[in-house]
């Protein structure tokens, strides 16, 4: 198993990562590409990148007293980032399997980049995980994100709207203002990174079976799990 | 002080000088630093100066974090350095940038130093380590408090009854023993401050002899940050005296 490393990151296993703003529609195309993949007899471990029990209390407290700063916030989700990479991350993609991160340190890379941090320094701080085989970057406009969360009437986080910066006292106008920061900040590191933009404002189908195309050259030769479990 | 940081700059801040001043006193567990803390403490405010100390571990906002992953012994090692890194962070934007901006005088019962002292012997590189804290402010002053480890051991015996499971490196398994462990940790830990009193200008301090003494030293460096003018080069290695001199 240990025969086919990625020449990406140099561990037996695969790393494949979606990036997009909320509601661009990739935790479904995560979700249906890890099915079949699993379908396909690879050896396959979802993972996304929400805020732990451990990030989210102090987010919660930092909230209350008003004492997370851009530096701070940046570092408790560094903490927690370190934390699944170093339990659920890592262990897999050297056991040699396809790893499928929603989201990855892309998502600090655009979001602290939007509350000012500096970027030099954000990329250093996430500089112990490695370049992943493929990263997809959904690309939709932040109108669109915004329908998709007030259709299925999911509530607008705080810091999600970038609350905490004073864009507006607007809820949806200080959400639309900053999401719209992070996806400028996506758009340009989806070109320095080589992520691969894939347009989503299309329907689910195309673009599964987009994703499916792009992930079988990097697959070549790579061993199913059955073979993982026995010698011969 | 200058306002200048080692690295980034954080972001939010108003640019140019703080009116405040930044001691910072390093040194290992059991060098003498909060007794000392104390006594500067004590003598700066007779001296009419603002003076607000600080040490690590004490931010409101992951302390507890902290604590439950030590209960637990969880977290990895770049997990463990990142959340040191944002209690720090913590403390320097809510507590000390504030005191500076008002003129206060901090003193810090360690700082960055001792952090990056104990991500980089597990594990981290000393780049990485250095990078990370970027964003803290060059002190004023950095006091470090040079003891041998048999002191140390003493002296932590004395105030624990034992010697702490962190402070003798357990987590890092050099040794099953305690003892051996200790002075193994506390060896490595050496190490990384030699390289750090070159790097980051430490004003070293024989802190093997009396508090009194020592902080007869400390005052000397600190009153120099009051009189306008920096402690002169030949002052920076600290020779250390006999009692008789101190007497």
């Amino acid at each position: 198993m240990r025969e086919n490393p990625s020449p990406k990151h140099g561990y037996p296993g695969r790393l494949f990562v979606f990036e997009g703003l909320d509601g661009s529609g990739k935790s479904t195309q995560a979700a249906l590409l890890g099915k079949w993949l699993g379908a396909s007899g690879y050896r396959v471990f979802r993972t996304e990148w929400n805020s732990s029990e451990l990030v989210s209390s102090t987010i919660r407290r930092g909230k209350k007293k008003g004492l997370l700063t851009p530096t701070t916030f940046s570092l408790m989700h560094a903490t927690d980032f370190a934390d699944r990479f170093e339990r659920t991350i890592l262990p897999p993609l050297r056991a040699g399997y396809i790893v499928v991160c929603d989201r990855y340190s892309y998502t600090a890379f655009v979001r602290d980049a939007a509350r000012g941090c500096d970027p030099d320094w954000v990329r250093m701080i996430y500089s112990f995980a490695p370049t992943p085989d493929v990263a997809f970057y959904f690309r939709v406009p932040v109108r669109v994100t915004l329908q998709r969360k007030i259709a299925s009437r999911l509530k607008i986080n705080y810091y999600e709207a970038g609350m905490d910066l004073g864009l507006s006292e607007d809820l949806h106008d200080s959400y639309e203002r900053f999401q719209g920061r992070i996806k400028k900040e996506y758009d340009r590191i989806a070109v320095t990174d080589k992520m691969r933009v894939i347009d989503s404002t299309r329907a689910v189908e195309p673009i599964q079976a987009e994703l499916r195309s792009a992930v079988r050259p990097i697959l070549q030769g790579f061993p199913k799990g059955e073979s993982l479990l026995h010698d011969g | 002080m200058t306002g200048r940081t080692y690295g980034t700059r954080l972001p939010g801040l108003p640019p140019g000088e703080l009116s405040g001043k930044l001691v910072v006193i390093e040194g290992a567990d059991g060098s003498g630093r909060s007794t000392e803390v104390e006594l500067l403490k004590e003598w700066l405010e007779i001296e009419g100066h603002a003076v607000v100390d600080t040490g690590l571990r004490r931010s409101t906002l992951v302390s507890e974090e902290i604590d439950r992953a030590k209960q637990g012994h969880t977290l990895g090692a770049t997990t463990m350095a990142l959340l040191y890194a944002a209690d720090f962070g913590d403390q320097l934007e809510n507590k000390i940038v504030p005191a500076l901006s008002a003129g206060s005088t901090v003193l810090a019962d360690r700082y960055i130093y001792t952090l990056m002292a104990r991500a980089i012997v597990r594990g981290a590189s000393r780049d990485y380590a250095r990078q990370m804290y970027g964003f803290a402010f060059v002190p004023d002053l950095v006091i470090f408090f040079d003891a041998r480890p048999e002191i140390l051991l003493h002296r932590s015996i004395g105030k624990y009854g034992s010697l702490d499971y962190w402070e003798s490196g357990m987590d890092l398994c050099l040794s099953r023993d305690l003892f051996e462990s200790f002075f193994l940790y506390q060896d490595r830990l050496a190490r990384e401050f030699e390289w750090m009193a070159r790097e980051y200008d430490f004003h070293t301090v024989d802190a093997n002899r009396r508090p009194e003494e020592v902080h007869e030293v400390v005052r000397e460096l600190v009153a120099t940050l009051y009189a306008g003018k920096p402690p002169s080069r030949a002052r920076r290695r600290i020779t250390p005296r006999g009692p008789s001199a101190s007497a």
